[in-house]
């Protein structure tokens, strides 16, 4: 299979309004990913799927992932002038990230028996502007995945077929995936609790003891 | 009250004497029909009890009815999530009575590993009456089975008069328990207050 470079290279060929970029990976398996803006994603996704050189006719996995709002750190090798002798420093950088959600759809091809291709798209924030275009029309299995981001992320799929919450039930408010979710408090009987269980639990101990 | 002694002389003769209540007893403790429902992994193990191997129909609770009107017993085998909870009580409200029920496994009994789950009901003894309570994770077919020897006991102890007499006996209590609704974030109402009474724990 192609390298994602040069996927890259013929989708901005093939695409010229495209934004694409490659996600590093430091793992490693060091698994690269490409990913396209939510607006043009449909467009390239349907590239892949139809393109006869990749052929990605098989979309294996769905998966969500919140990114809150953070301050990212990262090291950085300077090269500094100390005393007029060079010497090397590591730097820290700390970057503010913009909370986000990101979806990332692994690509096969049957016919052609090659990949992974990693997709990833994100929205705008986790607020308000959670929309993302369905890849459901270009691949059918991903219909049930994509229902479960957005009950457990919140994700809204435009181009969805039946876009319902598919593990929690429909009266259900809240995303329980997201890192900020709170769980409701029932931990009135805890007989063992430990750690976060016991800070939760606290609050129900009786003011006094019972004798 | 025919004494035990005379009643064992009496047998010899081939003559059999018993009371109303040891018979609908005895006849009610042989022929524990269990609802065919299975949550989770337990249920493997519910069909491998009933299965040859371990071959419940020595305890005459062989036939698993597909239906709630034709049994007496529940086996909540398994994790009952939240969105489950709700229909697991309409089928117990839609067996007759009499009827019992066994929470398999540490999920039915307490959430077992998913405990701290937003999505898990912290054990079926919130919502219904439970008789017998297996722990395991899940509980072996020897375990099932003796659990239900032991609700065998249970109801041959049973009086049918009396203030300790069953719930289908009682007209003051009520037949059905309600059926909680889907909240925003859990079951309305989480528990029922008229069932589940948690020790309070000395801190």
């Amino acid at each position: 299979m192609e390298t994602l470079e040069q996927i890259k290279a013929r989708l901005e060929k093939t695409l010229p309004l495209t934004k694409l970029d490659i996600v590093p990976n430091d793992c490693p398996a060091g698994e690269r990913s490409l990913r396209a803006a939510a607006v043009s994603a449909f467009a390239v996704a349907r590239f892949l799927r139809d393109d006869p050189q990749l052929k990605l006719d098989y979309c294996s996995n769905v998966t969500g992932i919140d990114w809150p709002q953070a301050t990212v750190k990262t090291k950085v090798k300077k090269k500094v002038l100390v005393a007029g002798v060079e010497k090397e420093i590591e730097e820290t950088i700390e970057t503010l990230r913009s909370g986000h959600l990101e979806v990332v759809y692994h690509l096969y091809s049957m016919e052609l028996k090659h990949g992974p291709v990693v997709l990833r798209m994100s929205t705008d924030n986790r607020a308000d502007h959670t929309r993302l275009p369905s890849l459901t029309p270009l691949w059918r299995g991903a219909e049930l995945q994509e229902r479960e981001i957005f009950d457990l992320y919140g994700v809204i799929f435009e181009g969805h077929p039946d876009l319902r919450r598919l593990l929690m039930w429909d009266e259900f408010v809240g995303f329980p995936m997201r890192r900020d979710y709170v769980a409701p408090d029932d931990f009135e009987y805890e007989p063992t609790p430990h750690d976060k269980v016991l800070e939760a639990a606290k609050k129900h101990y009786p003011a006094e003891a019972p004798v | 009250m025919i004494e035990e002694g005379l009643k064992s002389e009496l047998q010899k003769q081939g003559v059999y004497v018993t009371t109303l209540e040891g018979l609908y007893n005895w006849g009610r403790a042989n022929s524990v029909w269990p609802l065919t429902f299975g949550l989770a992994c337990c249920a493997i193990e519910m069909m491998a009890a009933s299965m040859a191997r371990f071959d419940l129909a020595r305890f005459g609770a062989e036939v698993f009815r597909p239906s709630p009107r034709q049994a007496d017993l529940m086996i909540v085998a398994g994790t009952v999530t939240k969105k489950m909870a709700p229909l697991v009580v309409r089928l117990y409200n839609q067996m007759p009575e009499p009827k019992y029920l066994i929470a398999m496994g540490s999920c039915a009994i307490s959430g077992g590993p998913f405990k701290q789950g937003y999505n898990v009901l912290k054990g079926i003894d919130r919502l219904l009456p439970v008789d017998v309570a297996i722990p395991g994770c899940p509980p072996r077919p020897e375990a099932l089975i003796h659990a239900i020897m032991t609700l065998q006991e249970k109801i041959l102890a049973q009086k049918l008069t009396g203030p300790d007499r069953p719930r289908h006996l009682d007209a003051a209590v009520p037949g059905e328990f309600p059926v909680p609704a889907y909240g925003a974030d859990d079951l309305e109402p989480p528990k029922n207050p008229e069932l589940f009474h948690p020790p309070l724990l000395k801190r």
